[in-house]
């Protein structure tokens, strides 16, 4: 497959090019189906939140489109191959369209990164497409001298929109 | 376009007593009768009427293709009114929800204001109205309440002035929503968790059907539910099962469990799954709670309430409520092949967190548009839609378990995998939508 940003480099040193780079990264693994490998670039403590309100700031008490931890994510991704997952017998695609993430944060003692993207995200199936707005904010943090994300918090424009199926992840 | 409005015959022979015809979900003049029939003569869910818990406060939301605003006045009654002003027609309040200012609702375009009773408060140069026989018009009346009913908390209303009594309508399907606010410590609810809204391109009638269809979660659920069982046998003995998987695996519990559960089917469409069990009741419990309720209610009663594992129960046609989870999911017909199906949460006030928690997790799992159980179910109900476009039967079968002593009546309870809560369904749908006003259940 094409290049990985250098992520995968052992000589690849933690920085804050390298944040950005994971991030764009991730986006190309989604749109590439590259699941397996998207799923590695999260720490076994991950969470994949995507709020239903704004300025949610809690995803125990309030209902959320997407609060997923790995065992959830797995079923997501098992569930997409599975055999008889009839809605995607017609198989949906997706293309983000990512804002050059900028660093919001970053702690150099730990080499932890709070990464903004603003992205456009475009999910098709055969003759349906819809586009939805959003941002991302990647937590990132450095496991064994990797990069890895603890967090990505995805805010969408239109959450409280009545909004058809979403089936892939932003 | 006129096939079926000055035609009760024709109507009434769409309807069955084991099949259905498939205009019921196809043809655009049977949904715009629906409207002006089936959503108007009966009673539809409007709000809780925790969504506006002080006087001026607002909810605002459509009876089928009725504007209409849910409202507390100043004597704290909940009223329900029409979403449009008696000068022009202007809808009132184009918010969601909020608060009307100075106690009033204000008209945008004139300057109409109305007080919070929806009677008409003031008309700006009304001189200008003197001898033009204003006074005689129906504009005076201002916002003309509809008939309303707040059941322990939940709001209906009925748009045609005339019809049956909410009791009469509901009947002993009211227990449901008896228990749901029983489970509630201190005996109510308030919304809470934010309310989850999900685009459907089908008929509305699929999805209200799919609430007490108890033969599709094994096949169409395997995908989903399947998988998480399957990830999670995998798992080392004697690991406690986390909410998302005690809340998915049962989907795909065997045909014999699903029949077993039981349903309790009654007049006028309504029904619950789960007469004896359902995929709710095997949850972990919460030791907390259990003590709360206990204290509230006396052990033996506490124990009664929480024993109901009521699955889904449909109050036809707009209502369906989930009692163990406390979560309810609304039908809002857009159109023929459109529907939207809002989902919300409440908070059991009196009971810990936990109970909230457990509930916005599962409305997340299975009702949201990202949800994947969502998808299964909506991926069928959009097969439909584009299948009965198909000649070769102009029917839909719904003669599982049928017999011939239903003609008499539909009540009753049965095993779960009969389909005689549909059948009651278009019963009542035939006869409301072919003239008859729906009596007593």
């Amino acid at each position: 497959m094409g290049s990985d940003h250098g992520w995968r480099d052992p000589g690849w040193r933690v920085s804050p090019d390298s944040a950005v780079a994971l991030v764009y990264l991730e986006a190309r693994l989604l749109d590439e189906k590259r699941f397996d490998e998207w799923y590695e670039l999260y720490t076994e403590d991950a969470r994949y939140w995507m709020p239903l309100s704004r300025g949610q700031p809690d995803p125990d008490t309030h209902t959320s489109l997407f609060y997923e931890d790995k065992l959830l994510l797995r079923i997501r991704i098992e569930r997409l191959r599975h055999p008889n997952a009839y809605s995607q017998q017609q198989p949906s695609f997706c293309q983000h369209v990512l804002q050059q993430p900028a660093i919001e944060e970053h702690e150099p003692a730990t080499q932890r990164f709070l990464v903004r993207t603003p992205f456009l995200y475009v999910e098709t199936q055969l003759d349906r497409q819809q586009m939805l707005a959003a941002v991302a904010w990647h937590h990132l943090v450095t496991v064994e001298g990797a990069l890895r994300i603890r967090l990505k918090k995805i805010e969408l424009l239109n959450c409280d929109a009545a909004l058809p199926s979403i089936q892939l992840l932003l | 376009m006129n096939r079926y409005r000055d035609n009760p015959a024709a109507i009434r022979d769409l309807v069955r007593p084991d099949a259905i015809h498939r205009d019921l979900y196809l043809n655009a003049e049977l949904f715009d009768l629906e409207m002006e029939r089936l959503w108007a003569r009966t009673w539809i869910y409007v709000g809780h009427d925790s969504q506006v818990p002080a006087a001026g406060d607002f909810y605002s939301t459509q009876i089928g293709r009725e504007p209409v605003i849910m409202l507390r006045g100043t004597d704290s009654r909940v009223r329900v009114l029409p979403n449009r002003c008696a000068h022009k027609g202007t809808r009132l309040v184009s918010a969601v929800s909020g608060k009307c200012p100075a106690g009033m609702i204000r008209c945008p375009y004139h300057g109409w204001t109305y007080r919070l009773d929806g009677s008409l408060r003031t008309v700006p140069l009304r001189s200008g109205y003197e001898g033009t026989g204003f006074e005689q018009s129906g504009a005076l009346r201002g916002l003309v309440e509809l008939p309303t009913a707040n059941y322990r908390g939940f709001v209906f209303a009925r748009v045609s002035t005339e019809g049956v009594g909410f009791e009469d309508y509901f009947g002993e399907s009211l227990s449901s929503i008896d228990n749901l606010v029983d489970r509630a410590p201190e005996g109510r609810l308030e919304v809470a968790g934010g309310v989850l809204r999900y685009l459907h391109d089908c008929n509305w009638k699929m999805y209200v059907e799919n609430l007490n269809d108890a033969m599709h979660p094994m096949v169409a659920h395997e995908s989903s539910a399947g998988t998480a069982k399957r990830l999670w046998d995998s798992a080392p003995a004697g690991t406690p099962a986390p909410m998302v998987i005690e809340q998915f695996v049962p989907f795909v519990n065997g045909y014999e469990f699903f029949e077993k559960m039981g349903v309790k089917v009654y007049e006028n469409g309504h029904s619950y799954t789960g007469v004896n069990f359902s995929i709710h009741s095997r949850y972990s419990s919460v030791g907390e709670y259990e003590r709360r309720m206990a204290a509230a209610y006396g052990e033996e009663r506490a124990q009664r309430i929480l024993g109901e594992a009521r699955h889904n129960t449909v109050y036809y046609p707009s209502l369906t409520i989930k009692g163990p989870i406390q979560s309810i999911r609304v039908a809002r017909p857009l159109a023929v092949d459109r529907t939207l199906i809002e989902s919300w949460t409440f908070r059991l006030v009196g009971a810990p967190d936990e109970l909230l928690a457990r509930t916005v997790t599962y409305s997340r799992l299975i009702n949201a548009p990202t949800s994947m159980v969502g998808h299964d179910d909506l991926h069928c109900y959009r097969s439909i839609q584009e299948g009965l476009a198909s000649s070769s039967s102009e029917w839909v079968s719904l003669h599982r378990n049928h017999t011939a002593a239903e003609a008499g009546q539909v009540a009753g309870t049965y095993g779960a995998t009969n389909e005689i809560p549909m059948r009651g369904q278009y019963r009542a749908w035939a006869a409301i939508m072919a003239g008859a006003t729906p009596g007593g259940g």
